[in-house]
């Protein structure tokens, strides 16, 4: 026996039908390997009496039910420890006996045997799409995983937010197609093998959709006019907190994701991209009263839910239930699983689905002063995590501007895509907000800074960037609803034709819009964000809601990188010209004065005229300038650089702003062109010969740097 | 789970045949452990393991991890591609040295 060894703890107390037990230790909650045996914890504030369920893997019935004695509840925690449990190949669960009694918030039921909150893994998807078990008994179960991953010298990365530039993916869009070309598709593994194609785009932050476990037979349909099987694809529904999605990894059916998943965000890290995870704390999987009872609402359904007073369950979701974020424990629940997710996974940032749930009350009304996000944003493991907020909710709270950030809180800027968008189609009225947009937002984040607002101007949600140039209208019809489903406010422009086309004018115009875009987001301050695949102009058909299709809709085509050339090597130059640029990162608001005496202000506005912004209603044209002695608040040296978007259809001159010091203009990005000249490699920009004009191409953007 | 452990030439030779899992991989440790203590070069023969579990894995990285602090080294032969391929995507094989055979594998021992 060794010194380890003894402690009277490690040894059994109890036994029953054969399994050797004792009394557990209450924290940490969930099951925990411990010597010669496993903790197990759990909380109900109303249970009065709970059973362990031990299973073997793949078996239908327990081969153990431990009822918990009373003396092993400490307060309402139960906690046992079992020893010589085979713990890569069983499966747990738990009975908890309670009322019955909606009308005052709870909904035990002794027959369910019920995942763990606190479960590290779940058992019953461990393969996409796999319908073997569809019909199991309780197919959710938790599982036991080693928490003892080698990381060697990883860290998260903490990238100053400023410098960041996010890349939004779906593990399985990103390579299940077959032209990816990796050994697994559709996995964390084969996100590894594309580490090299992150790296050439020059990203340095992935924003993987949600990764928690879910089921993705959730609802899941036949479309009757295809004969496709629509599922839950997005997986916006979570099962458990802790779990990753063991689906996604190809070494899930071995039990092997925790690692999998580790392992990719080692490698992540060691190539200097950082890991940010769409997280959804809004609600669960169990939906309302009509759903199933998989573990929450059999544990302690009046903790965990937001309930009507008369017991029903509240949906600002818009998905069935709310998760009761404010309640004290639940509130714990989610800080717990933060911290879990940011030491064991070494997780750089988290963003939060439908985030203004997490400000309400428990009754669902709005809190000043939330204790959950003020909890997060002062928390000592999450101090260097980005938190990231899509700041409205479905229940009608829209906080874009607004949202309780604590000196922390970052929020997808839903202002900023809708007047990008607007502007790129040409509307009036929208130079003033441009303007607002390109500076990071100061309006609405005035003293939070540029880096308070996440730029994009597409994400999963909604059209494509290629579609937004291809299509005037949603085309939802596969989803099976009617097209009733999805958004209808796209502000998108077809160029001239719905959908697809041999019409090689409206092509090039949807490319130089695309190219357009990106580099208006590329060269706004704030945080760019860009959707996985608009870099080679995917398509999702005019389909802009596609949260159910496992097809052609999501999966990146690869080969449309070859196709599509010129927009990836565009999106790679501009990506590449705002790491270059310190210029375009700047942390605080440039405030269009000139305090490092250089004879510029920071930031100038220009339009055809230089030094005279025409801010009038009908106006399409913007320009401005950064004055590259401003840079990183004058601690950098910088180029100048000088940017002018004409979203009108027709060319129109531009007058230049002189430079001093025997600086000269030279040519970046001139989108009205084609390629090779739509741009030139960083340092290799060409002098423009004419140094107080330029005449810019209907609907197209020039940068200009001075140096 | 069989293991068959011999020393020629101040090398461990450890050969397995079976599963290296949560049943097997206790005894498979400490059995192995007691060799290491005063030996540090291993080589592990892997032609008849068929699976290599979570837990499998972690018995080879401690071994790695021991071996390494005493200046030692473990070489695994006839890793089967499917072991090699979890290996890879569980980020294992970064810390092991791969060979086809016994042979090569001794001769890297006999040129370090």
């Amino acid at each position: 026996m060794s010194a380890l060894d003894n402690r009277i703890d490690f040894y059994p107390t109890n036994e029953y039908k054969g399994i050797k037990y004792r009394r557990g230790r209450v924290l940490p909650f969930g099951a925990t390997l411990v010597p010669n045996g496993v903790n197990f914890s759990v909380f109900s504030s109303a249970a009065t009496s709970c059973t362990l369920v031990l299973f073997n893997k793949n078996e239908e019935i327990p081969y153990a039910e431990i009822p918990l004695p009373d003396e092993f509840r400490v307060g309402n925690v139960y906690a046992i420890i079992v020893f010589g449990l085979d713990y890569e190949n069983i499966e747990y669960g738990y009975r908890m006996d309670g009322p019955y009694d909606p009308q005052n918030g709870h909904r035990f039921d002794k027959q369910a045997v019920l995942s763990d909150p606190y479960a590290k893994a779940i058992g019953g998807r461990d393969r996409w799409r796999d319908d073997s078990n569809l019909k199991r008994n309780y197919p959710f179960r938790s599982r036991l995983v080693f928490d003892d991953f080698d990381w060697e010298e990883d860290n998260p990365l903490e990238t100053p937010m400023e410098d960041l530039i996010i890349y939004e993916i779906h593990v399985r869009g990103f390579t299940s197609h077959p032209s990816s070309g990796v050994r697994h598709r559709g996995t964390f593994a084969a996100i590894r093998e594309k580490i090299p194609y992150l790296r050439d785009l020059g990203i340095n932050c992935v924003e993987l959709m949600p990764i928690y476990e879910f089921d993705e037979f959730e609802h899941s349909r036949t479309n009757p006019d295809t004969g496709d099987l629509l599922v839950n694809y997005w997986g916006y529904s979570t099962l458990n907190f802790f779990a990753p999605k063991a689906g996604y990894a190809a070494t899930g059916k071995y039990g092997m994701a925790v690692d999998e998943l580790k392992t990719l965000i080692k490698e992540l890290h060691r190539n200097g991209i950082e890991v940010i995870l769409d997280v959804v704390f809004n609600h669960t999987a169990e939906g309302d009263h009509r759903g199933p009872t998989i573990s929450f609402r059999g544990i302690d359904n009046k903790t965990y839910y937001m309930l009507t007073p008369d017991g029903y369950y509240f949906n600002f979701s818009g998905t069935g239930n709310t998760l009761n974020c404010n309640h004290p424990v639940v509130r714990n629940t989610v800080l717990d699983c933060l911290r879990y997710w940011a030491s064991e996974y070494h997780i750089d940032g988290f963003r939060f689905d439908l985030a203004s749930i997490l400000g309400r009350a428990q009754d669902g009304s709005p809190l000043n002063n939330p204790p959950l996000l003020e909890s997060l944003a002062h928390d000592p493991i999450l101090a260097k995590c980005k938190l990231i907020a899509e700041a409205w909710d479905a229940g009608g709270l829209y906080q874009v501007g607004a949202f309780p950030a604590y000196g922390r809180w970052a929020e997808w800027n839903g202002k900023y895509r809708d007047t990008v968008r607007k502007f790129l189609k040409g509307d009036h009225n929208t130079v003033g907000q441009l303007s607002q947009c390109m500076q990071g937002s100061p309006e609405m984040y005035l003293h939070r800074g540029t880096t308070a607002g996440i730029n994009f101007i597409t994400c999963h949600d909604g059209f494509t960037l290629y579609d937004l140039f291809a299509y005037n209208e949603k085309h939802n019809w596969a989803n099976g609803e009617n097209n009733q489903d999805g958004c209808n406010d796209n502000f998108s422009w077809n160029c001239g034709w719905e959908g697809e086309t041999d019409d090689t004018a409206v092509n090039l115009l949807r490319h130089r819009q695309i190219k357009n875009a990106l580099t208006i987001l590329m060269l706004s301050q704030g945080v760019p964000m860009i959707l996985m695949g608009d870099e080679m102009g995917r398509t999702q058909k005019g389909n802009n809601n596609t949260y159910c299709h496992d097809s052609d809709f999501n999966w990146l085509d690869w080969s449309l990188v070859r196709e599509n050339f010129d927009l990836f090597s565009f999106a790679r130059h501009i990506i590449n010209f705002r790491r270059q640029h310190p210029i375009l990162r700047s942390k605080e608001h440039y405030c269009n004065r000139d305090y490092k005496e250089s004879g510029y202000a920071d930031i100038t506005f220009h339009g055809t005229k230089a030094w005279h912004a025409d801010w009038s209603e009908s106006n399409t044209v913007f320009a401005f300038m950064l004055d590259g002695h401003h840079a990183k608040n004058g601690f950098v040296k910088d180029d100048a650089i000088y940017v002018a978007a004409n979203m009108h259809w027709d060319a129109l001159d531009f007058e230049l702003p002189q430079l001093s010091e025997n600086r000269k203009w030279h040519l970046s990005v001139n989108t009205s062109m084609v390629p090779p000249e739509t741009f030139y490699p960083l340092n290799s920009e060409p002098v423009l010969e004419n140094q107080s004009g330029f005449i810019v191409g209907g609907r197209s953007v020039i940068v200009l740097i001075g140096k | 789970m069989k293991v068959t452990i011999q020393t020629k030439n101040n090398i461990v030779y450890i050969t397995i045949q079976g599963s290296i899992d949560s049943n097997t991989a206790g005894e498979l440790q400490s059995r192995i452990m007691e060799e290491l203590v005063s030996l540090n070069r291993v080589i592990m023969d892997l032609t008849n393991v068929g699976f290599l579990s979570s837990a499998g894995l972690r018995v080879l990285l401690m071994l790695y991890r021991q071996l390494n602090s005493n200046g030692g080294k473990m070489l695994l032969v006839n890793v089967s591609e499917e072991i090699c391929d979890i290996m890879s995507m569980t980020g294992f094989i970064n810390f092991f040295e791969l060979y086809s055979s016994i042979e090569e594998a001794e001769k890297k021992f006999k040129l370090t």
